[in-house]
């Protein structure tokens, strides 16, 4: 009798089921066909180059550049998403309680500059910068400054500008999340005789932080491919992986040495994710509640 | 005979040449080749020069295409063992590493006179120099109204041409500079003494300021002021110079390069690619190219022809009075196995 009753729901839920897949599975295709294939492709030739070969690796984990290049990159991502969390949280709190037209306003200005291209925006940061550049000018203009500073062609450069670029991914999760605070949990916090200060503190800073998480893996892991910044505006000697990666195809002439960098890479993000999922469910991380 | 002008970037235009191909066999039987170069100006320019009026002395089709890189397209269509483009125009180096690779044809010099009669540097068994430009010393005249820098030994003396200095952020033609800074002759480079070269770099290093990685962006760097003197290449500082700017450069101890022209492996049109190298380096063709853009011929006895007329040779990188102060750069040195080494080299360099 009871399976009779169940049956008609489960049979619905099955069919449904069923009806997810079809919808899902052109792009499942096209995601397997344009992503896993490559990817899995390029692997292989990391490790298959006439024969079985660990040489590609052994480059990696023994030569000097390899280990110096890991290194900055990993620096670089870590001062890029601390910066820009520490931009972005400000921002996305005014944005979440100010009036809902102001909040748009203030979003629609972080993501500007989101829809231009990241040539374009590192050439603007090259006029800015520059020893000849606004900023430049503008100090030597008020005598603050006798020499121009080194803003650009250097590692500064390319974090000021990686943070430019990357900033909506921080703000755009810390948004998302700030908006399902509900407002009544501050006003609790408030009848009980807590400071607005404490009430952040203690209330709205902890209920944020999956948005904070979230915000801080998307622009940590963005950063670590970063190619076209860091080759315009780091003068040459901001080596980041990506750069490797595209010399390796260069100098060794085969896809696989270019290729081992690669996966290096991916794995270290792949470590990366499994580190923050120990605190948080993934689910949270990629946006879902 | 007409030229057929593809124009944009690599492999999305395979399938319109594959296209303009067929119709050529469809509407005659002429015979034709598929030429690749560089895009831009530089084909513009080749196109009026050397390849309308070859094809029209030939009798035949030339469908043309372009790729900013054509080396990983080379490895990919003679892999794939039938290969869609004949005759390429990319720096020698890769002519020479291709035919090394089996990717290049070997070329027959009694089939093409005007190549055989060149001097020997400017070939070799795969590739006949097409065009020479330089990498030479560029410099600001705001900074250096009247003692300008004039040899790589002035690049380095930082005390008595003090200013901010860029280099290429590669080790081809900057090695070259550095043994000459270090008192070799241009005459005297090859095979190179990596080692002495590395170390008068390191000498430097400290006061280059921008270690540049395209064309634009060392024009850009002298442009705009941000170095007072930089390695560049000719072609680059004279176009910021028209555009109005105070720069200037000497071919003095310049390093003379060049990119040729060669056939690649099983090529579907070789009898015609070989017929049509030959006409593409004749003096006169080869003497039209510098009226159109600031590279100078690939053979020399362009300068005999008296089409270029005696002051606009002297502007020219490959003009005999200008070469002969320069280094001519020894392909066949950067594309053996000490050359590649000294590729490598140069990332742990840039990165201590």
């Amino acid at each position: 009798m009871a399976t009779s009753v169940s049956d008609p729901s489960q049979k619905h839920q099955r069919r449904e089921h069923g009806l997810m897949l079809a919808l899902v599975s052109p792009a499942l295709l096209v995601v397997l066909a344009l992503i896993v294939l490559p990817v899995g492709w390029l692997a292989w030739q990391s490790i298959y180059h006439d024969g079985f070969t660990l040489e590609n690796y052994r480059r990696v984990f023994t030569e000097d550049i390899y280990w110096r290049s890991f290194a900055l990159t990993f620096q670089i991502s870590l001062a890029v998403t601390l910066i820009a969390l520490l931009l972005g949280y400000p921002l996305a709190y005014l944005a979440n309680s100010l009036p809902k037209g102001w909040g748009i306003f203030i979003l629609s200005l972080v993501m500007l500059p989101f829809w231009t291209s990241v040539l374009v925006r590192a050439y603007a940061w090259l006029v800015l910068l520059q020893r000849s550049g606004v900023i430049n000018q503008f100090l030597r203009h008020l005598e603050l400054v006798s020499e121009p500073l080194a803003l650009v062609h250097n590692t500064f450069g390319t974090v000021v500008a990686t943070v430019h670029i990357l900033l909506p991914f921080m703000v755009l999760p810390l948004y998302a999340t700030m908006q399902k605070i509900p407002n009544d949990l501050m006003q609790a916090g408030a009848s009980l005789g807590a400071s607005p200060s404490l009430t952040f503190l203690r209330v709205f800073l902890p209920l944020s932080l999956p948005g904070v998480l979230a915000g801080c893996t998307m622009v940590f892991v963005l950063c670590l491919g970063f190619y076209i910044t860091p080759e315009l505006l780091g003068g040459g000697r901001t080596v980041m992986v990506s750069m490797l990666v595209s010399r390796n195809v260069e100098l060794y002439n085969q896809f696989g040495a270019a290729s081992a960098v690669a996966v290096v890479l991916l794995l270290s993000v792949l470590v990366i994710f499994f580190a923050v999922s120990r605190f948080i469910s993934l689910d949270r991380v990629l946006g879902h509640k | 005979m007409t030229t057929k002008r593809n124009s944009g970037f690599g492999y999305a235009l395979l399938g319109a040449s594959i296209s303009a191909v067929a119709l050529g066999t469809a509407a005659d039987a002429a015979e034709q080749i598929t030429f690749v170069s560089q895009g831009g100006a530089y084909q513009q320019a080749q196109t009026v020069a050397i390849l309308d009026p070859s094809a029209k002395k030939l009798g035949i089709t030339i469908n043309q295409d372009s790729i900013p890189d054509a080396w990983p397209a080379i490895k990919t269509q003679v892999g794939s063992g039938k290969p869609i483009w004949d005759v390429v125009d990319t720096p020698t180096g890769y002519c020479l590493r291709g035919g090394e690779q089996g990717l290049i044809e070997k070329l027959d010099f009694s089939k093409i006179p005007n190549a055989a009669a060149m001097p020997e540097a400017y070939r070799s068994p795969y590739s006949v120099s097409y065009e020479f430009y330089s990498s030479v010393l560029a410099y600001s005249q705001k900074t250096f109204p009247k003692d300008a820098p004039n040899s790589w030994v002035d690049f380095w003396d930082v005390k008595k041409f003090p200013g901010r200095r860029a280099l290429r952020n590669h080790p081809i033609a900057t090695l070259e500079a550095a043994l000459m800074a270090d008192g070799l002759a241009p005459d005297k480079l090859y095979p190179l003494d990596v080692d002495r070269a590395f170390k008068k770099l390191e000498e430097i290093k400290p006061h280059i300021t921008v270690w540049w990685t395209s064309g634009a962006q060392s024009a850009q760097l002298l442009n705009d002021g941000e170095v007072d003197m930089e390695m560049a290449w000719n072609g680059r500082v004279s176009a910021v110079a028209k555009e109005g700017a105070k720069v200037s450069f000497t071919y003095n101890q310049g390093i003379l390069q060049s990119t040729s022209l060669c056939i690649l492996k099983g090529a579907p049109n070789l009898g015609t690619a070989v017929k049509f190298i030959n006409e593409a380096v004749d003096p006169v063709h080869q003497a039209n190219l510098p009226l159109h853009i600031d590279y100078g011929p690939g053979n020399p006895k362009a300068f005999e022809t008296g089409v270029i007329k005696p002051e606009r040779a002297t502007q020219l990188p490959s003009e005999p009075a200008n070469a002969a102060k320069q280094a001519l750069m020894s392909y066949a040195w950067w594309s053996s196995p000490a050359g590649e080494a000294a590729e490598k080299r140069w990332a742990s360099f840039m990165q201590k």
